[in-house]
């Protein structure tokens, strides 16, 4: 039996096609969501105090026989630290949070009123037998259980290697590097949390896909384990963690947290379908680039309680508490108070050589990846200020295109060409624009 | 000799601007300016009570150091909290002495009582990221800092055992170089090595004993950090351990520090002075 082994951060081999992007109700918004990225894993961390709710989400898509996780955990595990999650619950944080293009349209500039309306609200076990190999390995299987669709062991060893026979022998393909991570992981004290699925409980609950296992537990590391993952890489892996906090946002300690360049004009061809996702994924890889491709960026920071523009509705107090999130009883009728940050990393194991650390920040400042088309006023106007209102588009329409370029790395030229007409009445570039581009 | 502070306001200067302007420091130049304004406000409040001799011409500099370090340090959405973390870290100079020397790097002080009393500070060691040639260039600047002022042995030392223990212990759970590397290439582990734990007011006035106290600080530093799982581990140590400096002056007493553009005190006027007078002029 063969089984795919997966490191903590959940890496997942199989891609997602790009997402399908919609309009609401007459007011175009789209949003760039986890399905754009292939081989992308997801973590919900709730965290407070040393209090920890860890939901990991996968995107395996093969077949269920062959999944298999191993995540190394910072304490022993009882079957009440257990669960089986909702996987629409993690859906529902990627499209609450996830970075969105909005538009606004231009007033009539012979129209003495001038205010900018924002106009996007759419919210849319042979046991003893296996105990006693386990041993003589020096593999200790502390507890074993069945949760929902899953079969989770707890293990601890004495020795990596041991470990690793063991896993072996139990048909977990393990990567050639992964070995010394094992041992200094298990000289951390750390144990190893199993995971495979259950075909006959999986039968029984008729789910065709895997939900995501939850975590709970106390500890003070405040971390996410993504060396295991990193292992058997073959390059870069996505990851998004979205923490849920009681006082402010999050970031890393051990490298820098950055927040994505935010609130540009960009031009309105990126309404037509996939050309937002497509300058997303371009817009990120540059950014990852020009941060050495060591840094953590920020996508969305903000008070659950609310949202402008909404991506999505925020999730509910019983969302939330579904999630881990345990002081949401606390409040008195309201919603929880919970400030979500989501975090997107793109990694590998030269620009990130140890573990993902955290710290939780008091600060509550808004932040969110958003992006404004803004729709020129298309009627025929005589005044003065319609003419002013002319000359000022040209110049509004060459920075968009600039910007765009600028986040991008695309060719200026190009970006002018799908602009179409927008850019037709101004001035042609200068030849030298293109020159090293 | 020329005054090691102003190399130091330089330097500093240098960091907070690369810092703000291409390291997208969470602070405004404006919140950088207040906490500035509140540090020398505080000092030349303190030298008028406190009737110091020294000129606030002279002391002026020391402050702009705390306000300096401040600004790459402290982080909060209150302004009025960036500006308590000045006033207490001047203040701290005056009002927590014993036998004349002030107790707390001032810096570090407002920092750690910022943490503790108030739940909007924080401080963000990631920020810096592990460029290599960044770290480079600090620890350039940084040593030309410590060795004209003379305490390159407490930077030597704490940055020796530090990086041996963050060393040993990779070594020791088998993990590769790059991970104890990663954690040293910090700049903000530099930062602190060069320009915090160095203030020459500070620090033990013997040689013996500066070194034991880096050893002192790196050690429960590492703890902090790698046993407890607590950020900012550099901080709390130092703060904690300067409360010891007393009693390892006592032990292993000599001369103390003094500025080398700060004026040189009579001996009656040294014992009840205000913060950069020291008691007893350094030999050389």
């Amino acid at each position: 039996m063969k089984r795919l082994f997966f490191g903590a951060a959940l890496a997942a081999t199989i891609g997602w096609s790009s997402a399908t992007i919609g309009a609401f109700c007459g007011f175009y918004v789209a949003k760039a969501d986890t399905k754009l990225f292939n081989r992308a894993s997801q973590v919900v961390l709730v965290r407070d105090g040393d209090r920890t709710v860890m939901t990991m989400a996968s995107d395996f898509q093969g077949d269920m026989k062959e999944f298999a996780v191993v995540i190394p955990v910072p304490t022993f595990l009882t079957r009440e630290q257990i669960h089986v999650g909702d996987k629409a619950l993690v859906d529902h944080l990627d499209a609450y949070s996830a970075p969105r293009l909005v538009e606004y349209f231009d007033d009539d500039p012979c129209d003495r009123r001038r205010y900018d309306m924002a106009m996007p609200m759419a919210a849319p076990a042979a046991a003893r037998d296996a105990a006693s190999r386990a041993k003589s390995l020096g593999v200790t299987i502390e507890a074993q259980y069945t949760v929902g669709e899953y079969d989770i062991l707890i293990l601890s060893a004495q020795e990596s290697s041991g470990l690793e026979t063991w896993l072996r022998q139990n048909g977990y393909r393990i990567p050639s590097g992964a070995s010394p991570v094992i041992a200094s992981y298990l000289k951390q004290n750390m144990r190893f949390f199993v995971a495979r699925v259950n075909l006959t409980e999986q039968a029984k609950l008729g789910y065709a896909y895997l939900r995501p296992l939850q975590v709970a537990y106390e500890s003070p590391k405040f971390m996410l384990p993504i060396r295991l993952g990193m292992a058997n890489a073959s390059g870069p892996q996505d990851l998004f963690v979205y923490a849920l906090t009681r006082n402010g946002r999050i970031e890393t300690t051990n490298y820098r947290t950055v927040k994505l360049p935010s609130e540009m004009d960009l031009p309105v061809y990126l309404k037509d379908p996939g050309e937002f996702s497509t300058f997303y994924k371009a817009m990120f890889t540059r950014q990852v680039e020009r941060q050495d491709r060591s840094a953590v960026f920020t996508e969305y920071a903000w008070d659950m309680r609310w949202c402008d523009p909404c991506a999505a509705d925020p999730l509910s107090a019983d969302e939330l508490r579904r999630l881990g999130v345990f002081w949401s009883g606390d409040t008195r009728g309201g919603a929880a108070s919970a400030f979500l940050t989501r975090l997107h990393v793109r990694y590998d194991s030269a620009h990130f050589p140890e573990d993902l650390v955290f710290q939780e920040t008091s600060d509550r400042s808004n932040f969110q990846a958003r992006y404004v088309l803004r729709h020129p006023w298309t009627g025929a106007g005589s005044c003065p200020a319609a003419a002013e209102y002319s000359r000022t588009l040209v110049d509004r329409h060459t920075r968009e295109a600039e910007q765009l370029a600028a986040l991008t790395g695309w060719n200026l030229a190009e970006i002018r060409k799908k602009m179409g007409s927008d850019v037709a009445a101004g001035p042609e570039p200068a030849w030298w624009t293109r020159l090293w581009k | 000799m020329a005054d090691p502070r102003l190399y130091q306001i330089g330097t500093l200067a240098v960091l907070l601007v690369y810092g703000i302007g291409w390291l997208e420091f969470d602070i405004t130049p404006v919140r950088a300016a207040l906490i500035l304004a509140s540090v020398l406000g505080t000092q030349w409040l303190c030298d008028r009570l406190s009737g110091s001799p020294a000129r606030f011409a002279s002391t002026s500099r020391s402050a702009l150091i705390s306000g300096l370090s401040l600004c790459l340090l402290v982080r909060t959405n209150d302004p009025a909290l960036a500006c308590a973390a000045g006033v207490i870290a001047v203040a701290s100079k005056f009002l927590i002495r014993i036998r004349g020397k002030h107790v707390f790097n001032p810096t570090n002080g407002a920092l750690v009582a910022m943490l503790l009393l108030t739940g909007n500070v924080w401080v963000s060691p990631g920020q810096w990221g592990a460029a290599a040639f960044f770290a480079f260039l600090m620890a350039c600047a940084g040593s030309l800092v410590v060795t004209r002022a003379a305490r390159s042995d407490v930077t030597l030392a704490f940055i020796a055992c530090y990086g041996a223990l963050v060393i040993g212990r990779s070594l020791y759970l088998g993990e590769p170089m790059t991970i104890p590397l990663h954690r040293l290439e910090s700049g903000g582990f530099l930062l602190f090595s060069f320009f915090m734990i160095s203030d020459p007011k500070t620090t033990p006035d013997s040689r013996a004993g500066r070194i034991c106290f880096a050893a002192l600080v790196a050690a429960t530093a590492w703890y902090v950090q790698f046993r407890l799982f607590r950020t900012n581990g550099v901080l709390w140590s130092l703060a904690a351990w300067s409360l010891a400096v007393p009693a390892l002056d006592r032990l292993l007493p000599a001369a103390r520090y003094i500025w080398a553009s700060a004026p040189a005190p009579s001996r009656s006027t040294a014992t009840t002075t205000g913060a950069d007078s020291p008691l007893t002029s350094r030999a050389a």
